[in-house]
């Protein structure tokens, strides 16, 4: 496998990398030894004095001790006129820092930054792409306002730059400029609109982070780019792939319907389907249910799902969010065991996914269930870690495993861990309601609980123990007996009032505790904290309602001690509770109801899982995380009662005609093999059988509208023949063949062109009509009356590219219908053969030197080493002569631009082992780099 | 996405601050601070933390934490992986992230940083492209630099960067052709009181260490892939050879890198290659307990376990452990409460044990937590994975080849 050839071969093939690699050549400052005995001074005002010198080494010298101080968070302002002196500098890495330096301080320092964006604007113009590339990063990281339209216009043609990694940066610069000046947005839309077309993985991931930042409610700009970016996917670094995958689902909810049968909410009944490893049937669903899914969103989700098995966590947690939102039901599934996987991860990998693993387990306990012994806590997590965990294990917790999991938390009680051992007893009683068998067994642990050493934990048991008699209040007269018992010895002031609040509301079924219990109460009543002194008023006046005889008089000295107390709100109660209570001539109506106020039966409360709405936030992002909207969330949108127009999402350039205006007559659609030409050159080496599968593959791609040929799979590439059978789509298949030059004009590339009409009806008319760019010269072929169907004829044209690699559109015009047609020519059929002598090679070479010059190391394929078949090699990547040479070692080749007329000179010297160094000689430098690309991956591949 | 980035070190000093967008104070740390004040323990951090303005995520890695600073919503786990990407690519660089080392190389470090992420946006985080562009440190190329004036950063652009092979950059040549692979299994394990396994799973790793010349492409294949469950890989595996062959078939970055993680099936019962009986309990009467454990091979297959190593989370309260051990030494750390018996090799004939009395304060709660770590070199355990061969593709030169075999204790735990 080449590395150009696409990697993954999922995804098309005009992923490789497109542009050509630039070298120049490496000048190395030369310096004394001046650095190693320069002396400490630690004083800025010696560092000036540095920066001033002539000497490089102690330029970079102070300027490492400046980066030095920034990255420490120390103020070196006042040095930047003499840093910025720098910028210009000849040495790579003191520029390097005077850029860290420039980015830092520019936004204090504004009139003098502007001294140095001359620089980068020549810095822009470099043939270097990498540095033009920080060029633009430094310049659009500089936070001027005035400089705004130096940077609008940079980034615009950074964006059509020939150079994928220039394109990128100016992604990222488009995000900068907005930040700085939001005003511009609308010229940034258009170029991110731009860049979105743009077909490098390395651009893919920027781009849509731009767009999420720039415009992201603009998700019209997407449909045009959403099989391409499905496609793209696997091989866009990963960093981008989490920021497309969390669009995609923004995307995906807004333009397909529903996957999930009707009501979301999940039928436990299924759960067969849950154990279905072969999730990815689609037979399954379409049997079961009329819901049929539009193929672009199966295209979405069986790109991510390879995804899965990334070791970037954050690539994993996307695409399970992804399935979680958008698959159906069944097949949410297949992400589980990688989410548990990522639970070997670092410790705050483990905090986020456990997270996101609690609120799904709420929804779907069956998806975790299998896993449940993942999910057990060791002594050594972390104590948040360790709460989420017995979240889930709560959540997951059915009839089947309660005792396993009752058991685990036996143990779990007895932790060090106090603050857990607390979180564990509230989660027994959590289990204890949602499963009404276990209730009783959990109820007795806890109340064996109540005479443990630790007091958190009787604490936490007593305040457990009351909510869970309060759901069932009748049979329990035993453990409320039982907790007054305890009552002495338990300090805790929540447990204390929750045991108080128990007796008044039970007070009828402990009749003689109760009043003891007041007794007691009535002679600590001072030292006791608020709370409970609250329920000690709140149990004197329920007794007072049920067993006034023999409370009467200890209810009034409670109300008295109240009414003196130092808090309010005691006051307040007690003041509130004697008027309610005591009959008087001034209390009111309310008296009569006393009883039914404060014994009025009182709802159980419901214990529930503090991640009950999480999911309210799309799951893994920030939102979701801190339980609040997080600023630049965007909503997930609901589904669409009916899907939007899918056709939206057909890309014109394949698809010329899906206008409904020429709907009444039978389509005719134009599949292009066109934007992949084969040259004649290629086509008569054999060479490449691998750039040949290649472009089958693309041109598959190209002629399935349903746009899923990455793969190649059977599946998909039926599919969509099906489709374009059904939609009675009829195809030509043009190739196209081109030989050096025309024999019209000299300064024009032959095309030869074979049109097949593969509709089922004859074709009139055919000609070229409009182009672009409208300069564009043609040299036309004569118009072709007819053509039957399953007829092919073949002719040729001339077209003038200006020695560019930019592609030639025109329209193909038949009697009806107009097709575009977009050709894009591989270097070397730019160039046509130069004959010159040897001598004459060396003399021009000698002119095109330093600029003109591009060079690589390359290593040979084993069955290139031989003259011929290097030769054969270089004669079927470009169209130039073979100079003769009078070393057997070195091998020329000499050509000239077909408009331009430029000297394109190739050499290669063969060096020992299978090495040889590939140089090429031309003033057109872009191409050069191109060539070499081009020439490197013939050579190196067997 | 990511704003700033600020290196703490253990005592809550900020020792660097980078800034990928405009400047924010370090103040902005107090909520932290706070938050870091309030968990006592620097491991029970929130990873996530939420200010006023700001939100704040952070990693704990080698005694720092790495703070970085959010301003607009953005998958968390986005940045923590990037974090700790940083942290692995100064190890990377300078053999370990330590605050020291960060200080003594505080420029390079910085210049990584500002590669690293554009606009807060990750740029370069494969390690040979960022090597290309910013020359790891060796002695040697100092003294060069200084003699010379050439400096520590390249002015091409990485080759990494454009190829779709980015972790492997052009050019590379060995005289001496190796790959060498280390399969290493961990058993991850609770043991419950009376020995009983309460949960255990087989987590492995190849771990591969490649120098071949040139752009090699190799093919891993297993005797027994059914095995494997679940799986992660290194970018450069190509996932459909796998998906329809079960092997792995790629081209190798360059050095030493994690090729693949997995995880064996459940259906297969693991068997635990040793047993603990242990006993410890405190004197309700007096300020005193007993200690006694003992360790002894079980299914080991004829193996011999190594490394054996025995770490005991005591309660608060112990103040001082008074043991003898049959074999190796024990030490207990004080202040931590942590005891440490380092075994060594585990003999079938005289089995370790260690015995003794522990001293305590009056009040005892809770009980010690055990952690165990051992190693099995070369042992097969029934259910290991298996090579069985390595090709090469689109190289001449025959490589060396060979593949190591380690069955280590992982999260391995017994409880009390």
């Amino acid at each position: 496998m080449s590395t150009s050839a696409l990697y993954n071969d999922q995804g098309g093939a005009e992923a490789a990398v497109e542009a050509g690699q630039e070298s120049t050549p490496t000048s190395s400052g030369t310096g004394a030894a001046f650095g190693l005995f320069s002396t400490d001074f630690k004083k800025n005002e010696d560092l000036k004095e540095m920066l001033e010198s002539n000497k490089e080494s102690l330029k970079l010298e102070a300027m490492k001790r400046i980066v030095g101080l920034i990255a420490k968070g120390k103020n070196s302002s006042e040095l930047f006129p003499a840093v910025v002196k720098n910028v210009a500098s000849k040495n790579i890495e003191l520029k390097k820092l005077v850029y860290v330096y420039l980015v830092r301080y520019a936004e204090e320092q504004q009139d003098l930054a502007l001294l140095s964006i001359s620089t980068f604007q020549r810095a822009l113009k470099d043939p270097n792409q990498f540095i033009r590339a920080s060029a633009l990063r430094v310049l659009s990281s500089i936070r001027v306002p005035i400089i705004v339209p130096i940077m609008m216009l940079a980034i615009k043609e950074a964006a059509a730059d020939l150079s994928p990694y220039v394109r990128k940066t100016s992604a990222h610069a488009i995000q900068k400029l907005y930040s700085l000046d939001p005003d511009q947005k609308e010229q940034l839309i258009e170029v991110i609109e731009k860049l979105l077309k743009d077909k490098s993985t390395l651009v893919a991931g920027s781009v849509v982070m731009a767009f999420e930042e720039v415009c992201p409610d603009r998700i019209d700009l997407i449909h045009k780019n959403y099989r391409k970016l499905c496609n793209l996917l696997v091989d866009v670094e990963e960093w981008g792939q989490v920021v497309i995958i969390s669009m995609l689902t923004r995307y995906a909810r807004t333009q397909f319907t529903s996957p999930w049968t009707e009501g979301a909410t999940f039928d436990e009944n299924n759960e067969k389907t849950f154990y279905d490893s072969d999730s990815e049937e689609k037979k399954e669903q379409t049997e079961a249910k009329p819901y049929i899914m539009d193929p672009d969103h199966r295209l979405l989700l069986r790109n991510t799902k390879p995804l899965l098995q990334s070791r970037n966590t954050a690539v994993v947690m996307s695409v399970a969010q992804l399935y979680w939102h958008l698959a159906p039901k069944h097949e949410v599934n297949i992400v589980t065991k990688s989410l548990v996987r990522l639970l070997r991860s670092h410790r705050e990998v483990q905090f986020i996914v456990l997270q996101n693993i609690a609120t799904m387990s709420i929804q779907r306990k069956g998806m975790f269930e299998p896993f449940m012994k993942s999910f057990y806590v060791r002594s050594t997590d972390a104590t948040h870690i360790k709460t989420l965990k017995l979240e889930i294990l709560t959540n997951l917790a059915n009839e089947a495993n309660i005792s396993t999991i009752l058991r685990e938390f036996q143990t779990y009680v007895k932790s060090q861990d106090k603050a857990f051992a607390a979180a564990t007893i509230q989660a027994i009683g959590r289990c204890a309601t949602n499963i009404s068998e276990v209730t009783d067994t959990c109820l007795n642990g806890l109340v064996l609980l109540l005479s443990n050493r630790d007091e958190t934990v009787v604490a936490e048991s007593v305040v457990v123990i009351k909510k869970l008699l309060q759901t069932q209040p009748t049979q329990h007269s035993e453990i409320i007996k039982h907790m007054a018992k305890l009552f002495d010895n338990i300090t805790v002031p929540m447990a204390r009032a929750s045991i108080l609040w128990l007796m008044g509301e039970y007070c009828e079924r402990v009749p003689k505790i109760a009043p003891d219990v007041l007794r007691k109460m009535a002679k600590t009543f001072t030292a006791e904290e608020d709370i409970v002194k609250l329920q000690i008023v709140n149990l004197a006046a329920k007794l007072y309602l049920t067993n006034s005889k023999q409370t009467k008089l200890l209810t009034q000295y409670i109300l008295n001690l109240g009414k003196y107390d130092q808090n309010y709100d005691i006051r307040d109660r007690t003041r509130f509770i004697r008027q309610l209570i005591v009959p008087n001539e001034k209390s009111g109506a309310l008296n009569k109801y006393a009883r039914r106020i404060l014994l009025a039966p009182k709802p159980a409360p419901v214990l529930e899982s503090a991640f009950k709405d999480r999911d309210r936030f799309q799951l893994g992002t920030l939102s979701h995380s801190i339980n609040s909207k997080a600023t630049g969330y965007q909503e997930l949108s609901d589904w669409p009662a009916v899907a939007p127009d899918q056709s939206v999402r057909n890309v014109e350039v394949i698809e010329p005609v899906r206008n409904p205006s020429s709907s009444h007559t039978p389509y005719h659609s134009f599949t292009s093999y066109l934007s992949n030409c084969q040259f004649y050159h290629q086509n008569e080496t054999s060479s490449d059988s691998e750039s040949e599968e290649e472009s089958s593959e693309e041109s598959e791609k190209t002629s399935t509208d349903s746009g899923k040929s990455s793969s190649g799979s059977e599946n998909s590439s039926s599919e969509s023949e099906s489709e374009q059978k059904k939609k009675k789509k009829t195809k030509k298949a043009p190739q196209k063949k081109s030989k050096p030059t025309h024999h019209l004009s000299s300064l024009m590339v032959a095309v030869q062109v074979i049109l097949t009409n593969s509709s089922d009806h004859s074709l009139e008319e055919i000609h070229i009509g409009e182009r672009s760019p409208a300069g564009l010269n043609i040299h036309c072929f004569n118009t072709i009356e007819r053509l039957e169907p399953e007829a092919s004829v073949t002719v040729s044209m001339g077209i003038d590219f200006s020695d560019s690699t930019q592609a030639a559109n025109f329209q193909l015009c038949t009697k009806e219908n107009q097709f575009s047609v977009s050709i894009q020519p591989a270097v070397g059929e730019l160039l046509m053969p130069s004959t010159m002598t040897e001598q004459d090679f060396t003399k021009e070479q000698g002119k095109l030197l330093g600029m003109n010059e591009t060079s690589a190391t390359i290593t040979m394929a084993t069955a290139n080493t031989s003259s011929q078949a290097i030769s054969k090699q270089v004669l079927s990547v470009a169209n130039v002569g073979v100079v003769s040479s009078s070393q057997n070692n070195f091998h020329r080749f000499a050509g000239r631009t077909v408009s331009s007329g430029a000297l394109v000179l190739v050499s290669l010297e063969l060096k020992e082992s299978s090495s040889a160094l590939l140089t090429i000689n031309t003033e057109k430098s872009v191409m050069a780099s191109m060539l070499l690309r081009d020439l490197k991956q013939a050579l190196t591949q067997a | 996405m990511i704003h700033s980035l600020f290196l703490i070190n253990h005592s809550g000093d900020i020792f660097l601050e980078k800034h990928w967008k405009s400047v924010i104070s370090r103040s902005v740390c107090d909520y932290f601070f706070e938050a870091r004040e309030k968990a006592v323990d620097p491991e029970n951090v929130p990873p996530v933390l939420q200010t006023p303005h700001h939100y704040l995520i952070s990693i704990y890695r080698g005694k720092l934490f790495f703070l970085s600073v959010i301003q607009t919503e953005v998958a968390p786990l986005f940045v923590i992986e990037f974090l700790h990407r940083v942290a692995d690519t100064i190890q990377d660089y300078f053999g370990e992230c330590s605050e020291g080392i960060i200080k003594d190389n505080i420029v390079t470090v910085y210049e990584l940083l500002e590669e690293m992420l554009d606009n807060g946006f990750p740029l370069a985080t494969e390690s040979n492209v960022l090597k290309e562009m910013i020359r790891p440190p060796t002695i040697l190329r100092s003294v060069v630099n200084t003699l010379t004036g050439s400096s520590n950063v390249g002015d091409t652009l990485p080759t990494g960067q454009l190829s779709n092979v980015p972790w492997r950059r052009a050019g590379v040549k060995y005289t001496n052709n190796e790959a060498y692979f280390d399969v290493i299994e961990e058993i991850d394990a609770i043991l419950d009181k009376s020995g009983t396994t309460v949960f255990a799973e087989i987590q492995g790793v190849i771990e591969a260490c490649v120098r071949l010349t040139g752009m090699p492409d190799l093919t891993l294949s297993f005797m027994n892939p059914r095995l494997l469950d679940d799986v992660s890989f290194h970018p450069c595996v190509r996932f459909k050879r796998w998906e329809s062959e079960r092997v792995l078939s790629f081209i190798p970055p360059d050095g030493n890198f994690t090729l693949m993680n997995y995880h064996v099936s459940s259906q297969n019962l693991v068997a635990i290659p040793v047993y603990v009986k242990q006993s410890i309990s405190f004197f309700e009467t007096g300020p005193c307990g007993r200690l006694d454990i003992t360790i002894g091979p079980k299914q080991t297959m004829g193996k011999t376990v190594e490394n054996m190593m025995v770490t005991i989370h005591m309660p608060k309260a112990v103040l001082n452990a008074n043991l003898t051990a049959t074999q190796g030494t024990y030490t207990y750390d004080l202040t931590t409460k942590v005891l440490v018996w380092d075994i060594g090799k585990l003999n079938p004939q005289k089995l370790p044990n260690l015995r003794g009395s522990l001293s305590t304060q009056l009040a005892i709660s809770g009980n010690p937590r055990y952690i165990m770590t051992l190693k099995l070199s070369q042992l097969m355990l029934v259910d290991c994975l298996k090579v069985s061969r390595l090709d090469m593709y689109g190289e001449k030169y025959k490589p060396f080849k060979g593949v190591k075999y380690l069955t280590k204790a992982g999260k391995f735990q017994v409880r009390t």
